[in-house]
C-alpha cells in the first residue's frame, strides 16, 4: 500500500509539472498559470499523514526548482511548498473535510506558497520585481488554483484515501 | 456485557482519536529539517553562481523531463491550434489589411537595417580576416514555458546538445531576437528570453550607430517591452528607430540581429542619461518556432538552415 501511494504521489507530481509547463502556458493569464504541483501536495496533506505530505511538498518543490525551463535559485519552491504542506496538514480536521474547507485550504496554501516564493525572490534580489507586480501574480495564482480545485482535488483525495486505509476508515 | 462492549467501544474510539490527534499534528522537527534543507540549497545555488553544485542535478532532471515535455507539447499542439480555425471572414480580411500595413512598414525597416548591416559588415571586414561570419540556424520548437509565479522568463526548446546547440548561443525567430541558451540537455535546451529582468543585451541604434544596453522589463506585454540605456549620455535616440544587437561572434549574442523599435524616449535628469522603451519585434506570448544560431557547418541530428538559405 505504501509503495503504491508513493508511486501515485510521484506520478501525480510529474504529470502535474509537465502539464503545468506545456499545456497551461497556452491559456495563461499574463503568463500566470495554475500551480498544479501545489494542488497535488494539498490533496496529500488533506488525506494522508503529515510527514508524508511534508516530504512530498519538499520533493515537488525541488522538482519545480530543477526541471526545465526553471532558472531561479534552486530551493525556493521547495521552501514555499514545504511551508504550504505544513499549513494544509495543520488545517485538516479529524473528519473528512467539507468542500468549502478544501477550497479554503487550497486558497490559503496557494497564497502562502506564492508569497513565500516571491518574498524569497525579494530577499535574494532574484530578480528585482515591483510590489504591485508581485501582488498581481499572487492574487491571480490564488484564483487559478481555486478554479482548478474541483477538477483536481476530489479524484486525487479519493485515490490517496483509498491507498491509506487507516485514514479512509476514520 | 453490553455495558462492557460500549465501554470498550468508547475506549477504542478515544485511543483512536488520540492516535489521530498525534498523527494529525505535523511534526515540527521534520518541518524545521526540510526548511533548513531548502535554505541550504538556496545558499549553495546562490554562492555557487555559474558553477553551482546544483547544475548537475538540473541537468539530470532536465534529461528526464525534457523528452516528456517535448512529447506532451507535441500532443497538445493540434488542440492549441483549434481557436485559429474559428475565425470569421471579417476577421481574416482585417488581418490581411493589418498584415499588408505591417508588411509595408517592415519593408522600410529592412531597407534601413540592410544599410546598417552593410556598414557593420564593412567594419567587420576591416578588422577580421576574410572569415565566414554567416552562421547556420538549428530549427526548434518551444515545448515549455516558465510561469510568472517563478519570476523568470525562460522557455524550453526541443533541440539540445545532440542537435549542436550549446550554452550562450543566440536564439532568434523570423521576427527578431528571442534570447540566448542558458543550459542544454541531450534533447532540450533552456532559453533565457530577452524580456527577463536578468537579461542584458548589447544594443545598437540603427540610424546613429550609438551603442547601449537593452534590459528586460519583466512583462509579457509587448508595449512595455525592453529598456534601452545608451552609453553616450549626450545622444538622444530617435523614436521609431530600429535597435539591433552589437555583440561579438564569440559572445552570447551574435551581432546584427534585430531586437525592436524605439517607442518612447525619457531623459532622466537625476541620472543624466537617456532611457528609451524598445518594443520587441518578437511576440513573446506566442512563441513557437525558433532558430538557434550555430557556427556554420556544425554537426546536428536534424536539417540545418545555412546562412545562404539552403537546407543541409
Amino acid at each position: 500500500m505504501k509503495g503504491l501511494r508513493l508511486l501515485l504521489a510521484v506520478t501525480a507530481v510529474v504529470v502535474a509539472l509537465v502539464v503545468q509547463v506545456t499545456l497551461f502556458p497556452h491559456v495563461a493569464w499574463h503568463g500566470i498559470v495554475p500551480n498544479l504541483c501545489l494542488l497535488v501536495v494539498v490533496a496529500a496533506a488533506l488525506t494522508v499523514e503529515a510527514p508524508f505530505a511534508l516530504v512530498l511538498g519538499f520533493a515537488a518543490g525541488l522538482t519545480l526548482d530543477l526541471a526545465p525551463p526553471a532558472d531561479h535559485v534552486a530551493g525556493r519552491w521547495a521552501l514555499a511548498m514545504t511551508i504550504a504542506a505544513f499549513l494544509a496538514a495543520r488545517v485538516r480536521q479529524d473528519q473528512k473535510p467539507t468542500a468549502l474547507a478544501v477550497v479554503g485550504t487550497v486558497a490559503a496554501a496557494s497564497f502562502v506558497a506564492t508569497s513565500v516564493f516571491a518574498l524569497s525572490g525579494v530577499l535574494l534580489q532574484d530578480p528585482d520585481m515591483s510590489v504591485a507586480g508581485l501582488l498581481e501574480v499572487v492574487l491571480v495564482a490564488v484564483v487559478w488554483d481555486v478554479l482548478l480545485t474541483p477538477f483536481v482535488l476530489p479524484p486525487l483525495m479519493k485515490l490517496f484515501a483509498r491507498l491509506s486505509p487507516q485514514w479512509a476508515a476514520s | 456485557m453490553g455495558a462492557f462492549g460500549g465501554h470498550d467501544g468508547r475506549e477504542r474510539r478515544w485511543t483512536g482519536l488520540d492516535k489521530l490527534e498525534s498523527r494529525n499534528r505535523p511534526p515540527r522537527s521534520l518541518l524545521v529539517a526540510l526548511v533548513l534543507a531548502s535554505v541550504t540549497l538556496i545558499t549553495l545555488d546562490v554562492s555557487g553562481g555559474g558553477s553551482s553544485p546544483l547544475e548537475p542535478a538540473r541537468r539530470a532532471v532536465g534529461e528526464a523531463f525534457g523528452p516528456a515535455e517535448a512529447g506532451v507539447a507535441a500532443a497538445v499542439r493540434p488542440f492549441t491550434a483549434v481557436p485559429a480555425w474559428f475565425r470569421s471572414k471579417g476577421d481574416l480580411a482585417d488581418q490581411v489589411r493589418d498584415l499588408e500595413a505591417s508588411n509595408a512598414e517592415l519593408k522600410g525597416q529592412v531597407e534601413l537595417a540592410g544599410f546598417d548591416r552593410n556598414r557593420l559588415e564593412q567594419y567587420d571586414g576591416l578588422t577580421t580576416a576574410a572569415e565566414d561570419l554567416g552562421s547556420a540556424l538549428v530549427p526548434a520548437r518551444v515545448v515549455a514555458m516558465g510561469s510568472r509565479q517563478s519570476q523568470s522568463f525562460t522557455v524550453t526548446i526541443d533541440a539540445g546538445s545532440e542537435s549542436g546547440v550549446g550554452p550562450d548561443m543566440t536564439v532568434v525567430n523570423n521576427d527578431g531576437l528571442v534570447g540566448r541558451v542558458l543550459r542544454v540537455t541531450r534533447s532540450t535546451a533552456t532559453v533565457l528570453l530577452v524580456i527577463d529582468p536578468d537579461s542584458t543585451v548589447g544594443g545598437r541604434v540603427g540610424s546613429s550607430m550609438e551603442i547601449g544596453f537593452v534590459t528586460g522589463s519583466g512583462s509579457l506585454d509587448q508595449k512595455s517591452g525592453l529598456d534601452l540605456r545608451l552609453v553616450d549620455d549626450a545622444s538622444v535616440p530617435a523614436r521609431d528607430d530600429t535597435v539591433v544587437t552589437w555583440g561579438s561572434s564569440t559572445g552570447p549574442y551574435a551581432p546584427g540581429v534585430p531586437i525592436g523599435t524605439i517607442t518612447e524616449v525619457y531623459s532622466s535628469l537625476r541620472e543624466a542619461s537617456q532611457r528609451a522603451v524598445v518594443k520587441p519585434f518578437v511576440d513573446f506570448s506566442a512563441l513557437d518556432v525558433v532558430g538557434v544560431m550555430v557556427p556554420s557547418g556544425s554537426r546536428s541530428d536534424r536539417a540545418v538552415i545555412e546562412a545562404d538559405g539552403s537546407l543541409r
